[in-house]
């Protein structure tokens, strides 16, 4: 049995299909995927994401730390409460994981990482604070909930205190900020506005049943999958891993090489390469019938690394790696046969829109 | 508990098998099937004319999540695939033992009765499964 989230069995008293997801007993859906994916498009839903990982460091020297640790640069960041998504790397510059770092005072920095890459994220930060005398804290006693879709926000004010109500509504985008023991911000994984809320573990259930109560539907990680995807958004495991470097993952635009003197681990890497990459991560719109999987070959050459059915477009999408400037369309191979896929750029889905041509 | 009904015999690998007349059989998956693969998003059936094995993968159904393989429960030649599903796979999801047919077929030798299950026979094949 894997680790479950304090809102297990909420879940499965509200019917939720239970499946390993990175160790984690996760609810898939709670009925109907695509249902649970339109109603985050059109209103509002909500996802249960504690198996993600909370770590707050701190100390004197922690802005230096991180700015040797991740690949784009938290001096960036000049508000309490601003977020940074970041990519951590190896000295050859593969992805350990992608993240998202809040900057919360001048002392103390709080890293959100993947479920399935916790552990290893954790020795890997552990190892580099000492030399900064860096504390660094897993925040088990957190659960995290996320609110996302165009009504997100306006059905979660409501439950909240009213006097964190005014502030919490004046967030603005990637900024988030503490409420007592809450740490709420504007941000999210599905291309729709929303929040993102880091609550006490003890807290989670009767907020999630007065979330419910005001009519956010419970969506399951498998909408979350689809709805990253559509919002062109990379999945740690498919479109990145160690073997590829920010640069073959879409992520360039997530190193900060300037300052050219903040020395951050896999730089040289980078910089030896030219700051380029032969690969890149393109988007790929399936033209035909049929549904692009993760690792489906690209003809004349490449991989998909990450494909479903869009609902939004009633289309099948994809990301994928291939060598840098090939010529749209491409071909496909699903179970032996070709099939031509358009070439696109991400996002495919946008607050609720549709970024790219589809010819019906 | 998935609707398993009493007129159809089923496979362990969850297709169902409706007998008609003179040797004419219609094919799908079960209830069962459909709840545990999901919304289902695309489904590839086999071409009139198209002589199959029994045991043979003949039709692809995939969710939003996966794609499976679907096989032919018994010998025989394709008459017709359910045309409706290319544009509303989710008929298989609403209606597995109506709308939801995939495809029909004339058998080429006597159905083995030793391959397939009853309706109970199945009911206990899955609570067995663990389902």
């Amino acid at each position: 049995m894997g680790q479950k989230t304090v809102l297990y069995d909420t879940h499965v008293l509200q019917g939720a299909k239970i499946v390993d997801f990175g160790g984690w007993e996760m609810p898939l859906h709670y009925g109907s995927q695509i249902d649970e994916h339109n109603v985050v498009r059109r209103d509002s839903g909500m996802f249960d994401v504690s198996h993600m990982g909370v770590v707050d460091l701190r100390g004197d020297r922690v802005l230096e730390f991180l700015r040797g640790l991740l690949a784009n640069d938290v001096a960036r960041l000049k508000t309490p409460g601003k977020a940074l998504y970041s990519c951590m790397l190896l000295p050859s510059g593969g992805v350990i994981d992608d993240l998202i770092v809040y900057f919360m005072s001048d002392t103390w920095f709080r890293l959100v990482v993947n479920a399935g890459t916790r552990a290893k994220d954790l020795a890997w930060i552990r190892r580099h604070a000492m030399s900064c005398s860096v504390s660094v804290a897993e925040r088990d006693d957190l659960a995290m909930i996320a609110i996302q879709g165009p009504k997100a926000r306006e059905r979660v004010l409501p439950i909240l205190p009213a006097a964190w109500r005014t502030r919490a509504s004046k967030l603005a985008v990637f900024q988030g900020g503490c409420f007592d023991s809450w740490f709420i911000a504007r941000t999210g994984y599905t291309g729709e506005d929303g929040f993102e809320v880091m609550l006490p573990v003890v807290d989670a259930i009767a907020t999630w049943t007065a979330l419910r109560a005001t009519g956010i539907q419970p969506a399951g990680l498998g909408a979350r999958d689809t709805l990253r995807l559509e919002a062109g958004m990379n999945l740690y495991g498919n479109d990145m891993d160690e073997d590829h470097h920010p640069l073959e993952c879409g992520l360039a635009w997530t190193v900060a090489f300037e300052p050219a003197e903040r020395d951050f681990i896999g730089r040289q890497v980078l910089e030896g390469l030219g700051r380029t990459s032969d690969d890149e991560l393109v988007g790929l719109l399936l033209e035909e019938r049929g549904v692009l999987r993760s690792h489906q070959k690209i003809i004349p050459a490449g991989e998909v690394t990450s494909g479903t059915f869009s609902p939004t477009l009633n289309r099948s999408i994809a990301l994928a790696r291939v060598p840098r400037n090939t010529a749209s369309p491409v071909q496909v191979e699903i179970r032996g046969k070709l099939h031509v896929a358009s070439i696109v750029k991400p996002p495919f889905v946008r607050h609720g829109r549709a970024l790219i041509p589809i010819q019906p | 508990m998935s609707n398993i009904p009493n007129d159809l015999r089923y496979t362990k690998s969850h297709e169902w098998v409706r007998a008609g007349k003179d040797g004419a059989v219609e094919i799908g998956i079960s209830d069962h099937a459909q709840g545990a693969l999901g919304d289902l998003v695309f489904v590839e059936v086999p071409e009139p004319g198209r002589s199959l094995s029994a045991g043979e993968a003949c039709a692809v159904v995939e969710s939003v999540k996966a794609a499976s393989d679907v096989y032919c429960p018994v010998s025989g030649k394709v008459t017709a695939g359910n045309p409706a599903l290319a544009a509303q796979p989710e008929l298989l999801n609403q209606d597995p033992y109506g709308a939801g047919w995939l495809f029909r077929l004339q058998i080429s030798a006597p159905i083995d009765d030793a391959a397939l299950m009853s309706a109970a026979g199945y009911a206990n094949f899955l609570a067995a499964e663990g389902h």
